[in-house]
């Protein structure tokens, strides 16, 4: 299991030929409180970069995008009741949605930890 | 994203203290301003709505208006100041008690609104006035002013001293450990006292709903009011974020978003602001336009609606029940206070009626919106018992 992240914040945590995607802790303290998350629709083909949900805090919306081409294969419905578990657990229980990914190679086009440490510092 | 350095950002005499409490602070208005603490402002919020919290409001423009040559008679004196602001205005200042402070507006000479505005009658000096205007648009109020004062008053400027905002159901307790007197103002009323031997002019007012304080402070006194403030554990330090989604939920409008140069009182829903003397002398700025909408013709007027969903922000279309749009969002996000999405904005006078059925567009997705009762979350005031 590898996570990479994109200079936007967003992770995605590679198990195989799917990928769990969220946004992480440090992106999830510069939004503050979160409200509402928009969730992407099951079965959309995303392409890498492409607009997939909407996280809303008090104050602003922030698009979310896909950090790799795929298929969305799940998504995270206990966000719809539970906006709060992205502040909670970004990176656990607050995950968004899961794709189905197309061209694993653009795994390398990615931030590994120490990049995206460094991104933060 | 295009904001403007922090070096081009004026400094509130808080601003250390913003710093050291972890504020994140960002531009607002010219000024580098904390919008929330490490609590965050949904903590913030909740705080102001059950205790009481601390806002440095020090960006806003308080100033003194003094008459030139007074007469020494106080109420001849307080009519001259007052025919010097009132034809910029549509609020009633002759006709303010001593210690009174209003609500008023400064409109064009088509009736839009240039700036909502504070204007008090202060007890202990008769022939000045106390006037505080937005941050945003204070330099040109402050012209405006001066221009119709000419050589008959003269403007001072308080807005490079201290300006905290201390709001909440525990504040008028949290002021009986500082200045007992003070909590004897009733809302709308204010006052100068004597803090630590410099003087500060207390307002019971705000624009969280609340029951509350205003306080100006000199600059050099501004920490330590601030710290002594904040040593009583109900009171909290609190920033921009919570004070924008508090004055939302009391739907109090935001000038600049809900409120703008082309927006008439009557269309603002702040036709309590046009003071009876005035409108049926017909002798303030767009009168025409702003009677002939108090009878009725009027082509937009500002709602509150609840949205199912995700927040409509500023922009956001509201459409009728049938998909057509019908107006805009001025104002619009989550209410902590009620677990949902609120908004504000202008619709046509047909669909303004409580409880009419509309939509509001977000991301291209129409949501249900319904109009509702203002305020959203009722106002807490202090009335003294008559």
């Amino acid at each position: 299991m590898t996570t990479k992240y994109t200079p936007d914040h967003e992770y995605i945590r590679v198990d195989g030929s799917t990928g769990i995607v969220g946004i992480t802790a440090h992106a999830q303290e510069q939004l503050g409180d979160i409200v509402f998350v928009e969730l992407p629709e099951m079965g959309k083909v995303l392409k890498k970069g492409d607009e997939a949900a909407v996280v809303e805090s008090v104050k602003a919306a922030s698009e979310i995008y896909s950090p790799m081409a795929g298929e969305v294969v799940a998504v995270n419905c206990l966000l719809t009741e539970e906006p709060g578990l992205l502040n909670a657990e970004p990176e656990n229980g607050g995950w968004i949605f899961k794709i189905k990914i197309t061209d694993a190679g653009e795994l390398d086009t990615l931030l590994d930890d120490a990049a995206y440490a460094d991104l933060t510092r | 994203m295009a904001e403007a350095s922090s070096a081009d950002l004026k400094q509130t005499p808080l601003y250390e203290r913003h710093v050291t409490a972890g504020g994140r602070m960002v531009p607002f208005a010219g000024y580098a301003l904390p919008v929330q603490y490490p609590s965050g402002i949904m903590a913030e919020h909740k705080w102001t709505r059950e205790q009481a919290s601390l806002f440095d409001v020090s960006h806003m423009g308080p100033s003194v208006l003094t008459l030139a040559r007074p007469s020494g008679d106080a109420e001849a004196d307080h009519a001259a100041i007052a025919a010097i602001i009132e034809p910029l205005i549509c609020g009633d200042i002759a006709g303010l008690k001593p210690g009174q402070i209003r609500y008023t507006l400064l409109l064009n000479d088509k009736g839009g609104i240039i700036d909502d505005l504070m204007v008090g009658r202060p007890a202990e000096r008769p022939g000045t006035l106390y006037i505080v205007v937005n941050a945003g648009t204070k330099e040109g109020d402050f012209a405006l002013i001066a221009q119709a004062a000419g050589d008959r008053a003269r403007l001072d400027r308080a807005d490079n001293g201290g300006l905290l905002a201390l709001q909440g159901p525990e504040a008028a307790a949290v002021m009986a450990a500082l200045l007992p007197d003070a909590t004897r103002l009733g809302f709308m009323q204010f006052g100068t006292f004597d803090w630590n031997g410099v003087p500060v002019t207390i307002s019971r007012a705000g624009y969280t709903g609340e029951d509350g304080f205003e306080i100006l402070v000199p600059g050099h006194m501004a920490v330590a009011l601030w710290d002594e403030l904040l040593v009583d554990p109900r009171v909290r330090p609190a920033g921009l974020g919570a004070r924008d989604s508090l004055r939302l939920e009391a739907a109090l409008p935001l000038y600049g978003h809900d409120l703008d140069d082309s927006v008439s009182p009557i269309e603002a829903n702040l036709g309590f602001a046009v003071s009876r003397r005035r409108r049926e002398a017909a002798d303030f700025p767009g009168a025409r336009r702003i009677l002939a909408e108090r009878d009725g013709q009027l082509t937009r007027k500002r709602v509150a609606l609840i949205v199912e969903g995700a927040p409509a922000r500023e922009g956001a279309e509201i459409l009728d029940a049938e998909g057509s749009v019908i107006g805009v969002v001025t104002s619009g996000g989550f209410a902590p206070s009620l677990g949902k999405a609120i908004a504000l904005g202008f619709v046509p006078p047909a669909a303004t009626a409580i409880g009419t059925r509309l939509q509001v567009s977000v991301r291209g997705r129409a949501q249900q919106a319904e109009i509702t009762a203002t305020p959203f979350v009722p106002h807490r005031y202090f009335r003294k018992p008559a």
